[in-house]
């Protein structure tokens, strides 16, 4: 029973208490207001919230397994989410190898440099080797309608899917001193605050929500909700200091960063689905819709929390 | 031996199914229950009967027979396996003679056994740019051959994207399954009317795609 081992524990014990908590509520709100199941926002509280126990009892398992259990938790978020976002493009019959490459080689291959832990690749091996070599394999095929809009969708999708992705599972090769194999509650910080900003961001724009933030990409987003998530959220971030190698101060900036880039992460993919016509990125995840759908403010924060702390804190 | 073996891969096929497409099935006009049922659906890939199945709760999956050409599945051991065994297709022959086994027969008999049957009226899988080829005549007379069935128009929507005619790497897409309102012949309808009914009922399922189409 290392120090890092009773952190996980208190950890995840608190979050547990935390839906716990959150279920009784839900289940009381139900038995209060919605005793036929007619009251859709209660419904759809109770839906999110199971989901939130199949998501902890997950990532607990993957913490279990370590980095290859961590990795392939990502990798599989992954493949669902480039298989949601797929679903979505205009991408062509000529496309079919590009997009064959992209799910069979591109994805493992990140995920396999992620896992050896090779930094000089892994961050760039989707921004400049798929990046070129995917439109030559699309331009084989000789299809020039739309090329351009094509291409960049596939380059898109994987850098949001994969790469964007693949950072969170990177935080576990991080060299801190000190915080020698602690790596995954790194992880555990990240995702904790990005979700809890977004369970606070929802809440206060229920409670108090009037002014509307941008009406036209997400009717749901408050000013009222986005100050008072973000603060709180901030504050949450900053309490949770000592599961990191940061200070009270320092974690609390870096969650206000991580909270800011999930809030505008979740814009511009709310803009993409405005593009798209579509409500929803998918339908897996019970009352939350598609994977991407839970994941975006994690996909856009995931990648500069992973640089801030390796420029501040890391040897590697 | 083999009925235990046709089932794991049976399992290994549906499992494969879903996690390439994810799909889902969408009941819209009729619940998934039990009963005698004739599913009918649009034919553009060679995965169409599995999603069709896939989405099926269990029970039901394993009263559901594929009708499909018998030249095609008893070409080879392995296609003789899955047809015969895995799917327990109702083999019909293409070009019926007068001296073979008569294909709509052969489909009631499978009803009257008590099985599903899962048919694609187009009759062969749709390559062109339309959205439903014209309707065989299949359907008709298998409808006045057994009146009491429920045809049920099935929307099979995105598998043709996962895997387009002569590629051999499936891409994983979102697919959906859309089961309609059942149909039955009206007493006196004709054959064009009633195919031409059947036609507008399974298009009625296509989700619309304005907002994403080219």
């Amino acid at each position: 029973m290392t120090a890092y081992h009773g952190d996980l524990l208190t950890l995840l014990g608190g979050i547990g208490a935390l839906l716990v908590v959150a279920s009784v509520i839900g289940y009381l709100l139900q038995r209060r207001f919605s005793p036929d199941g007619g009251n859709t926002a209660i419904e759809n509280l109770n839906a999110r919230i199971q989901a939130w126990w199949a998501m902890v009892v997950l990532m607990s398992i993957a913490f279990v397994g370590g980095t290859a259990g961590v990795v392939l938790l990502f990798a599989f978020c992954s493949f669902a989410a480039l298989r949601e976002f797929v679903t979505l493009t205009d991408t062509s019959r000529a496309d079919h190898w590009a997009l064959a490459a992209a799910f069979f080689v591109v994805l493992p291959v990140q995920y396999a440099l992620v896992w050896v832990g090779w930094y000089g690749l892994y961050s760039i091996f989707i921004p400049v080797y798929a990046f070129l070599l995917l439109p030559i394999v699309a331009a084989l095929r000789a299809d020039t309608g739309r090329f351009l809009v094509r291409i960049a969708e596939t380059q898109w999708a994987l850098m949001i899917c994969v790469f964007c992705v693949s950072h969170v599972a990177a935080l576990l090769l991080l060299d801190i001193p000190g915080y020698e194999g602690r790596n995954v509650l790194l992880i555990a910080f990240l995702v904790i605050v990005v979700q809890i900003s977004d369970v606070l961001q929802y809440v206060w724009g229920k409670l108090l929500g009037r002014r509307k933030i941008a009406p036209v990409l997400s009717p749901s987003k408050t000013w009222e909700g986005f100050l008072g998530g973000t603060l709180s959220a901030t504050l949450i971030g900053a309490g949770l200091w000592w599961i990191t190698p940061f200070n009270a101060l320092q974690a609390g900036a870096l969650s206000l960063v991580v909270v800011l880039m999930g809030f505008f992460g979740g814009l511009v993919m709310s803009a993409v689905k405005r593009d798209r016509g579509v409500k929803d990125w998918g339908h897996l995840i019970a009352g939350h819709g598609g994977f991407i759908d839970r994941l975006d403010s994690v996909i856009f924060s995931a990648p500069i929390f992973f640089h801030l702390v390796r420029y501040g804190w890391s040897l590697t | 031996m083999t009925p235990i073996l046709a089932r794991l891969v049976g399992m290994a096929i549906v499992f494969f199914a879903r996690f390439i497409t994810a799909v889902r099935g969408l009941w819209q006009g009729i619940a998934p229950a039990a009963g005698r049922r004739v599913y009918f659906a649009n034919h553009t890939s060679h995965g169409d009967f599995i999603l069709v199945w896939a989405v099926l709760p269990p029970r039901l999956r394993r009263a559901a027979r594929p009708v499909a050409g018998a030249d095609y599945w008893l070409a080879s051991r392995l296609r003789r396996f899955l047809g015969c065994d895995v799917f327990k297709a109702v083999l019909i022959d293409r070009t019926p003679s007068r001296s073979g086994p008569n294909p709509i027969e052969q489909m009631c008999a499978a009803l009257d056994a008590g099985a599903s049957l899962i048919l694609f009226p187009e009759g062969t899988r749709n390559t062109t740019g339309a959205k439903l080829l014209p309707f065989k005549s299949g359907l008709y007379h298998l409808a006045r051959n057994c009146p009491d069935v429920d045809l049920v128009p099935v929307w099979i929507d995105n598998l043709n994207r996962v895997m387009p005619k002569g590629e051999v790497v499936p891409i994983p897409l979102i697919c959906t399954v859309t089961f309609g309102a059942p149909l039955r012949l009206h007493p006196g309808e004709a054959k064009a009317g009633f195919l031409a009914r059947a036609e507008q009922a399974l298009l009625a399922l296509a989700p619309r795609k304005a907002e994403t189409a080219s």
